[in-house]
């Protein structure tokens, strides 16, 4: 049952260059699962702006958004103790049964936020992750120690060398062997990077510009191997071997 | 709520327990709208335009945000009218006992009939609405609807191969849509529906190009409220078949004022896709809002601003 409800700010906080951290209070409940989204409604704005689950408990939502736009814009002025309204658990979310027990999450820039309550529910479920976090450079890079305080592996890359591996996610892929599967968010090319960059079986989160966020205006159809898909209703997150990449 | 009003209204003797229709393109099928509340409340359902054949639509991105409103340019996406019909139909008839309003588009006229001919057939399809207004697909849509002599070609050919009342949805992007609208009556429509979006767009001042894919778009929501008003009064006045009114609706008394402008019966878009609950809403604030104009029944406003 997706639900709209209230959702009070209780943190927004700058957390890297443009990146900012909400932790919103209110009804969780129809939040299932990671990878999910949530569509907030701004003053003075018409249309949603869809952002997704970083992490969520009973009473709160953990939301993490670059400064890209004025939706986003408007975001990180917002203070403490303002009332959203919120449409809350959209999309399919992430599909927990992997092959093996070595997933590797692999989370680029701003993609990186639903990928750390995958770990999570990756980890209660007796998988051990592997942790690939790709940014730009240094002043981007987010969320490093909260992953290696879940007690698995994290690796970096930077374009700019500037922490980790030099280079793209793909080029810390290459040294590993030992995963089994792979989930992945982040931009186009980093996704596409990956399912070429690897024979193992996967999903992928995807962003699209969205009307509704709930399948009403076809506004992010995408073509798939298995027909039209819309990112908001059946997706965000989609297998790897139904993807057109174009 | 406890107020007694009379929210029932009539099209072409198709009877509405209310006027709160949401329109084409804004509510896909009906059932995904189930996730949010029973939709057995509204009058009707005008569902996602259908065409001959399957189609995807436009290249992404094909919304744009913008102020009082969105441009929208999905290109009439929808799995053609068989699959409609075997798949789409089936699933909306399981959750809407109401009547249907069947929303068709085409190419060239013999796709228009062949839609109409399939719709026809369909018991719970009570109105036939003819889109010849679509802004965001080539060589049919609105070419058909910015012509007199083509709107009146196509109203004549659907109307020869269906018994239900037929609706046509005009589109704003004219110079005189008096003509236009007498037109398709002098042709034989039963009814009207005014109006489509108007043709918009957005630049990205980052990299300086168009937001939407085709460039161009449908623009609707608020702003376009008063466009769609003042249209539906005109041809109020030109016309003597049932109008319904649609174009930035999103309260209670926003239907009541498009009522008095000379609609029969109204339509929600845009205002779905920020607000999944809106025509429920309109619906739940309509006897509060009657109550407070002293209307007891809606039948009785419309065209009462003439």
């Amino acid at each position: 049952m997706n639900k709209r409800a209230k959702f009070k700010i209780i943190e927004n906080v700058n957390i890297a260059k443009d990146v900012f951290k909400i932790v919103l209070e209110g009804d969780t409940k129809d939040i299932k699962n990671a990878g999910q989204f949530i569509n907030i409604e701004l003053e003075s704005l018409y249309l949603r702006r869809p952002i997704s689950i970083c992490d969520y408990d009973d009473k709160t939502v953990t939301i993490i958004y670059k400064v890209v736009g004025k939706g986003t814009e408007i975001m990180a002025n917002l203070k403490n103790g303002v009332e959203l309204d919120v449409l809350t658990g959209l999309g399919n979310g992430f599909d927990l049964d992997c092959d093996g027990d070595r997933p590797l999450v692999i989370g680029g820039g701003v993609g990186t936020p639903p990928m750390y309550r995958l770990c999570k529910d990756l980890i209660a479920k007796g998988k051990k992750p592997i942790v690939i976090l790709g940014f730009g450079s240094k002043d981007d890079l987010f969320f490093e120690e909260e992953f290696k305080k879940l007690g698995v592996d994290v690796y970096v890359s930077t374009n700019d060398g500037s922490v980790g591996t030099k280079g793209f996610v793909t080029d810390v892929m290459k040294d590993l062997n030992d995963y089994t599967y792979f989930y992945a968010c982040g931009p186009m090319v980093m996704l596409k990077a990956i399912c070429g960059a690897t024979d193992k079986s996967g999903q992928v989160s995807l962003e699209e510009r969205m009307g509704c966020g709930f399948g009403a205006c076809m506004g992010c159809t995408i073509k798939t191997k298995d027909g039209y898909r819309r990112v908001c209703k059946e997706g965000p997150v989609f297998r790897k071997e139904s993807l057109i990449w174009e | 709520m406890g107020i007694n009003k009379d929210l029932t209204t009539t099209l072409s003797g198709v009877k509405l327990d209310n006027p709160v229709i949401p329109a084409s393109g804004t509510f896909g099928f009906g059932y995904e709208f189930t996730d949010f509340y029973d939709i057995n409340i509204l009058g009707s359902i005008s569902f996602k335009g259908t065409t001959k054949e399957p189609r995807y639509g436009n290249p992404l991105p094909r919304i744009a945000d913008c102020k009082s409103g969105l441009i929208n340019a999905i290109g009439l996406q929808n799995p053609g009218v068989d699959k409609v019909i075997s798949e789409e139909l089936p699933k909306l008839r399981s959750c809407f006992k109401k009547p249907l309003i069947a929303n068709i588009s085409g190419f060239a006229i013999d796709e228009y009939v062949h839609c109409c001919k399939l719709m026809d057939k369909e018991e719970q399809v009570e109105i036939i609405e003819v889109n010849i207004s679509c802004p965001n697909v080539h060589n049919g849509g609105m070419t058909f609807g910015t012509n007199p002599e083509a709107a009146a070609e196509v109203t004549r050919a659907v109307k020869a191969v269906t018994t239900k009342p037929v609706y046509v949805k005009l589109t704003p992007n004219v110079t005189n849509i008096v003509e236009i609208a007498k037109a398709v009556e002098a042709a034989g429509a039963d009814g009207i529906v005014l109006i489509n979006t108007l043709l918009g767009m957005r630049i990205n001042l980052k990299n300086k190009k168009p937001v939407i894919a085709n460039k161009m778009g449908g623009f609707s929501g608020p702003a376009i409220f008063p466009v769609a008003l003042r249209m539906v009064y005109q041809v109020y006045e030109a016309v003597k078949i049932p109008i319904i009114g649609v174009g930035g609706i999103e309260s209670a008394e926003d239907v009541i004022e498009m009522m008095l402008a000379g609609a029969s019966a109204i339509e929600v878009g845009a205002a779905n896709l920020k607000n999944p609950y809106a025509c429920k809403e309109i619906i739940d604030n309509l006897p509060a809002a009657m109550e407070k104009y002293e209307i007891d029944s809606l039948k009785d406003i419309i065209g009462a601003a003439h």
